[in-house]
């Protein structure tokens, strides 16, 4: 909804004002103010502006109270944090949760990400009512000036060349130009070839920060992420990012095998599980919760062939399997179907870009799966033989009346079997095969043995850091990861650096 | 049970030669290789001088050291060894007692040794047609699903049995029938009837038809089991009785008799000791709807899968008789296919009464 709308239904719900406080620098006092929205007018009421002493040396903290249902799982404030902490690793979040709970999400990525520059509105971008009311509000004398002054990518000549082919005067008066004149003039604009505008206003995520924001939250064995080059629709620049992470991790793995040491009967099967993918959505680092399906990200996931990538798929749903899919667009102007910010609308150019993002995390995904896959074949090829060596020796015994030479005749077969499935030569392949993401930017493999690839440093506030560092689902949040702490790589812990923190940065290595 | 101890160690001899091929392979370092006769309809040639269908000579080769046939290798030597069981223990037991017999998890794995019966029972027929020895020389028996009535003695286990006297229900066939388990001791009958449905096997009986006409009523309720088989070939070859099919009018009840008569597809070795070249086909012809007054609407309509099966038929080498060929063509061309329940239509007794009586008079049957 914004910040505005959410204020709004607090004075609605509760009658009570937003409560700012701001602060610039450690020179500049605090200020307080109370804020509301005059509803009649639509104007901004302050209700109370003071000077105030604040421990924080910079920031700004905003309370409201509102009113409403606090609820777990699907569309909740923990699920939308949980998200947030994916999208925002650089960020640490303290959630103070109506249980009396603080849960402490400290930060897992050093960098901050750049801050976003001011652009004027592309012209292709505008619409006739927005133009009308800009050559109102406009300062220039002249219409060419307007044109070159208060928008993007046009210049001068350019400007004068607009105003020629739309048949008005380069040094009409902005405010005379309206009604038919403005819509020829409108026209003209969106007919006129104008460079595509600079995309450094906008902050992406990156790629390694969103590895990092999935791999700390989410329980996985493959993390992959990739950003697309900024394009432009009506306009409008816009990123789209992509993540991806599958599997559950290698604790729940040793967990189901344990589970499978009990014999089967006939009709079970090994683990049936048709869970299907999970889509999280974000519009400008902001976790988008409702109206999924109608939503241009949720379409461009189901619309994807994951069949490709050896992930299976039913016709029109999402692919099944441990995952969990991420989609970012950052943009100036993010389209969204209705005033609730809820969905992303489907245009062309976001779709293509979310598509293309999609396939190349797919990609990933089937070259992970597929090396797993050979891997666990050759595992299998070579446990076939010695797992039915023992049978056939049993029952050959049985049938020569238990006078059988048994051990002899196993070492004979098992010598055959080790001769068939390439001896050490399978173990190299083996070795090869089960590891490493070479090949595969931006991804994080997770195996029994350890982590590989572009694993993000630990940061922790402490050593040792009180890091609830919870799972994927708020139930997991307790589950320690230990296992992500054996790994080969290294890992770095370092004094974190807050927003309004001293920025002592104490780098400490250590093999984990 | 009566048995001859020589024939039964020939077949755990037999059984016993698949571990031997197992140890002499290793032996050699060689892949332990059964040689398994196929067992579908492209080794299968029908002879015509004989008139039985009989088993090719192609064999596949089923071994260990493939990935794709391990585990079913596997499972052929835990059948051959369980079968062998049964040999010295001297017990019979039916395909699913094997199944359970045989399941078991493997050592230090989640596998199971079998995970269906759907695997167990081919490797039984497989290792018939491998060792050439029949399932009941095996010790396993199927369900009895099949029962006889009418003027016949029969010692089963040192019990006389008279299947004149056994009322409506007769006599349950078991699926072993062999001589040295069930003997014939008086057989006065004229002739053979084989039914392929138990309600209209019940429908004969009720009336006594078998009195009437001196005759014995078999039925296998579907398509007929071994032991019915076996049992219809004894008498025929024993007793000189003719013997009189009598199935649904549509693409199943021909082949019902085509097995009768000929052999199946699938046990094509056992032709030699089940088929009845002599068999004949009585009823239903696609051409009693007509003759009998049957009106057209008891009749089904043919879907496309009897319109498949019927064309399959057409092209089986021992369907190729021009009156079977009429038969067939008959049926496919009036679009319908008549039950042997339908005949009720005109009276509950018509089988009985009318159908049956007329067809042995004007010996109007198919060879």
């Amino acid at each position: 909804m914004g910040i505005s709308a959410a204020g709004m239904y607090g004075q609605l719900t509760t009658g009570k004002p937003v409560q700012i406080i701001s602060r610039t620098s450690a020179r500049a006092p605090a200020h307080y103010f109370e804020v509301q929205i005059d509803t009649k007018k639509n104007e901004p009421q302050i209700l109370e502006k003071k000077q105030i002493d604040w421990e924080s040396q910079r920031g700004t903290q905003v309370t409201m109270e509102v009113e409403g249902r606090y609820q777990k799982g699907r569309a909740s404030v923990d699920e939308y944090i949980e998200q947030t902490i994916i999208a925002n690793p650089h960020a640490r979040l303290t959630y103070l949760t109506p249980e009396g709970e603080t849960k402490e999400h400290p930060r897992t990525y050093p960098q901050l990400p750049p801050s976003p520059r001011e652009i004027k509105p592309h012209p292709y971008g505008i619409e006739l009512g927005m133009l009308l009311k800009m050559l109102q509000d406009t300062k220039s004398h002249w219409l060419s000036g307007f044109l070159a002054g208060d928008f993007s990518r046009v210049s001068p000549r350019l400007a004068e060349d607009i105003c020629k082919a739309a048949g008005l005067s380069p040094r009409a008066r902005p405010r005379d130009v309206h009604g038919q004149a403005a819509e020829t003039l409108y026209k003209t604009i969106q007919s006129t070839k104008i460079m595509a505008p600079p995309t450094n206003c906008l902050s992406p995520i990156g790629e390694t920060a969103i590895l990092s924001g999935l791999y700390q939250q989410i329980k996985g064995d493959f993390y992959t992420a990739a950003s697309r080059p900024p394009a432009v629709y009506r306009g409008n620049p816009f990123v789209i990012e992509a993540g991806l992470a599958y599997g559950r991790g290698s604790e729940q793995g040793q967990e189901s095998q344990e589970k499978q040491a009990i014999p089967l009967a006939e009709g079970e099967q090994q683990q049936d599980d048709n869970e299907l993918a999970r889509v999280i959505r974000y519009a400008n680092r902001v976790p988008l919760l409702y109206q999924q399906s109608a939503c241009a990200i949720f379409k461009a996931v189901l619309d994807t062939s994951w069949r490709n990538y050896g992930v299976s798929q039913s016709r029109g749903a999402l692919p099944s399997g441990p995952m969990v899919i991420f989609v970012h667009m950052a943009s100036v102007w993010v389209p969204f179907t209705s005033e609730s910010k809820e969905a992303i609308a489907d245009y062309d150019e976001i779709r293509k870009e979310i598509t293309l993002a999609l396939r190349e995390c797919g990609r990933r995904l089937g070259a992970f799966l597929r090396r797993r896959e050979r891997a666990d074949s050759e595992h299998r090829r070579r446990n076939i033989f010695e797992l039915y060596i023992e049978e056939v020796v049993e029952s050959c015994n049985r049938l020569k009346g238990g006078r059988l030479p048994t051990a002899k005749l196993k070492e004979q077969l098992q010598k055959m079997a080790l001769a068939r499935t390439g001896g050490e030569k399978t173990d190299e392949l083996l070795g090869k095969n089960g590891s490493g993401p070479e090949g595969l930017p931006h991804s994080i493999i997770v195996t029994p043995e350890g982590v590989e690839g572009a694993v993000p440093v630990l940061i922790g506030e402490a050593p040792g850091g009180a890091v609830s560092s919870n799972g994927a689902p708020a139930e997991e949040e307790k589950t320690a990861k230990p296992s992500r702490l054996t790994g080969k790589t290294r890992r770095r812990r370092r004094g974190q650096r807050g927003t309004a923190g001293k920025p002592t940065t104490r780098a400490m290595r250590r093999k984990a | 049970m009566a048995q001859k101890p020589r024939r039964t160690s020939a077949v755990e001899k037999k059984l016993v030669g698949v571990a031997d091929v197992v140890i002499a392979a290793a032996q050699r370092r060689k892949d332990p290789t059964l040689a398994i006769p196929v067992r579908s309809l492209s080794n299968v040639t029908f002879n015509q001088r004989n008139g039985l269908i009989e088993m090719g000579k192609r064999k596949q080769a089923r071994s260990f050291f493939n990935v794709g046939m391990a585990k079913k290798f596997m499972q052929t030597v835990l059948v051959a060894d369980a079968l062998c069981e049964l040999q010295r223990a001297n017990l019979t037991t039916s395909l699913r007692e094997i199944y359970y017999r045989t399941k078991h998890t493997i050592k230090n794995s989640h596998e199971n040794t079998l995970d269906t019966q759907d695997e167990s029972d081919p490797l039984i027929e497989d290792l018939e047609v491998t060792l050439a020895a029949l399932r009941e020389e095996l010790h396993v028996r199927a369900e009895n699903a099949g029962s006889v009535v009418g003027p016949l003695v029969l010692v089963d286990d040192g019990d006389r049995v008279d299947c004149a006297k056994l009322g409506k229900g007769g006599y349950s066939v078991p699926s072993i029938v062999e001589p040295e388990y069930l003997q014939i001791t008086r057989c006065t009958a004229d002739f053979v009837l084989l039914v392929e449905k138990g309600t209209q096997w019940n429908r004969l009986s009720e009336d006594k038809f078998w009195r009437t006409y001196n005759c014995i009523l078999l039925t296998g309720n579907g398509q007929p089991p071994r032991g019915v088989r076996r049992l219809a070939r004894r008498l025929h070859e024993e007793k000189r009785l003719p013997v009189y099919v009598l199935v649904d009018n549509d693409p199943w009840g021909y082949y019902i008799y085509s097995v009768v008569k000929q052999g199946s597809i699938n046990l094509a070795f056992e032709s030699q000791r089940m088929a009845i070249p002599k068999a004949k086909f009585i009823g239903l012809s696609s051409g009693d709807p007509e003759s009998y007054g049957l009106p057209r609407n008891v009749g089904i309509k043919l879907n496309d899968k009897d319109i498949a099966r019927a064309r399959e038929l057409l092209a089986y080498t021992w369907f190729q008789k021009k009156s079977w060929q009429e038969e067939i063509k008959r049926m496919l061309s009036s679009g319908l296919k008549y039950e042997l329940d339908a005949l009720a239509n005109k009276d509950f007794q018509f089988l009985t009464k009318k159908y049956l009586p007329r067809k042995l008079k004007e010996k109007d049957w198919l060879d």
